[in-house]
């Protein structure tokens, strides 16, 4: 679904991304963890085609498709979706405005008929509900006044309804309590756990994958992938840490 | 026509940033026309103005307790300016709410002078400037509070979205304070788009040019925010809007 081969990638000239090479079948979870600085996030950035990571070697084929070649809101059309650490803060701009723009913008992109008042708001109470977010926050300015876990669970209410086949999910697991933590990661199961649908799930630590069981398990570090291995690597390095493992 | 009537320059601090060809080819007794307004003691106005080309000049006495409020959309050009002088009896209420939008070489400005003439009086003008092209958009604010006038609450807010290299935007607040047991607030911040907005707009599938006009339409729906119909609200923002040509996204 997702293959990358020898991504080079810098930013402000500063070389973060050194030979990335992964590929991610439908139907799979793959696990990203690293230390701090290894290029993680940088990796999710590029995917999503944000402005200044510059791609300067490799290549990104996502279903077939040359993903470099295509703009971030094409990206976004073509099924791939970014899940931020640091979902941002569009003061002015409410949630089912947003929503609903892009719902119907990735639509339209497809070639689909835009949804109605009523069939979007029954999606958005819908998926709402399974990651037990109150539907109020429809009216609220985009993630102002949001706590961290609340900005986290509203990044999964996007998912929800705007169905991507593709999920790369920056750290979605930084800033969640206990509960949280498991709401979110129920809801990434209800979402994205289907045979033609596939997740790279970024984050520094096991605990998400207690309850997103990951097919794969890769380490990041130095801007390349230094090891991969099944769901048992995730708990070997919680427990001897990236040193010993690098 | 009176020829010792003296038009005025941009050496004038109330003009400074005016166009000066205007100015020059100006007609003195156009600029010597004022509109007047009273508003009577415990009575309210509100207005809704498309600002035209020119010099345009209001005059407002706001009595007792009563409440002017002023929202004005000013899209024209090359030279469009509109000017309010609002005076403020005990208690009473000013409201304000500005555009600039425009691209090419548009020059576009609000100037208001409001006078806390007595106590108790309260003013608050919100102006939002949206420009790109060569255009320039312009807010001189002054607020002036007399000695006796305790307990006045004056604000005034002006920020500017510049789309584009060659766009400027030129604020000049001015605060004349002459009571002691008042507040007054003013700001203002002049910048681009933001883009950290725009991309995670963009990660959500959003077009760029929609992502740009659902940013800069919350930006200018502060200026109108206090407009209580909601579809009065909704017609002056959709006609601020209108004034964005597609150079513009």
């Amino acid at each position: 679904m997702l293959k990358i081969e020898n991504l080079h990638a810098e930013i402000d000239g500063k070389q973060i991304l050194n030979g990335l090479t992964l590929e991610v079948g439908a139907g799979e979870v793959h696990a990203i963890m690293g230390p701090n600085g290894a290029g993680k996030s940088t990796l999710g950035y590029v995917l999503g085609g944000r402005p200044g990571y510059e791609v300067t070697q490799g290549s990104v084929t996502f279903n077939g498709q040359d993903l470099l070649e295509l703009e971030p809101h094409e990206r976004a059309a073509a099924g791939m979706f970014l899940g931020f650490q640091y979902p941002v803060e569009i003061p002015g701009v409410s949630f089912a405005q947003f929503l609903r723009e892009a719902v119907n913008a990735q639509r339209k992109g497809r070639g689909e008929e835009a949804l109605s008042g009523g069939e979007f708001l029954k999606l958005a109470k819908e998926k709402a509900g399974l990651l037990r977010l109150d539907m109020d926050m429809l009216k609220r300015p985009v993630n102002v006044g949001f706590s961290g876990g609340e900005k986290k669970r509203a990044e999964m209410v996007q998912m929800g309804i705007l169905d991507p086949s593709f999920a790369v999910l920056d750290e979605t697991d930084s800033g969640l309590d206990i509960d949280a933590l498991r709401i979110v990661g129920e809801g990434i199961n209800a979402i994205m756990r289907a045979p033609d649908k596939a997740v790279l799930l970024i984050t520094h630590y096991q605990r998400l994958l207690d309850y997103v069981k990951p097919d794969v398990v890769h380490v990041l570090a130095k801007g390349r992938i230094v090891k991969t291995g099944g769901p048992e690597l995730a708990l070997e390095l919680e427990e001897q840490g990236y040193e010993a493992v690098v | 026509m009176n020829d010792l009537a003296t038009l005025p320059t941009t050496r004038d601090e109330d003009w400074r940033y005016a166009d000066p060809d205007w100015l020059a080819a100006a007609d003195p007794a156009v600029l010597a026309q004022w509109r007047e307004l009273e508003v009577p003691a415990g009575g309210a106005i509100s207005e809704t103005r498309d600002v035209a080309a020119g010099v345009e000049r209001l005059r407002v006495h706001v009595g007792r307790d009563a409440r002017f409020a002023l929202f004005c959309i000013n899209a024209a050009g090359p030279y469009a300016r509109a000017e309010v002088e609002v005076t403020l009896e005990e208690g009473a209420h000013f409201e304000f709410g500005g555009v600039t939008i425009g691209g090419g070489d548009a020059r576009q400005e609000f100037v208001t002078r409001v006078v806390h003439a007595h106590p108790h009086a309260t003013s608050n003008q919100t102006v939002r400037a949206v420009q790109w092209g060569r255009s320039i958009g312009n807010f001189l604010g002054r607020i002036e509070v007399v000695r006796d006038a305790q307990k006045t609450d004056a604000a005034q807010n002006f920020r500017a979205i510049l789309l584009e290299k060659g766009a400027t935007a030129n604020a000049k607040p001015e605060l004349e304070i002459f009571a002691d047991d008042v507040k007054c607030a003013h700001g203002a911040a002049i910048g681009a788009l933001d883009q950290t907005a725009a991309f995670y707009m963009a990660a959500r599938g959003i077009p760029p040019e929609v992502a740009r006009k659902l940013l800069i339409r919350a930006f200018v729906a502060d200026a109108f925010a206090a407009i209580e119909d909601a579809d009065l609200r909704e017609q002056m923002l959709e006609k601020a809007l209108a004034a964005l040509g597609e150079e513009a996204l």
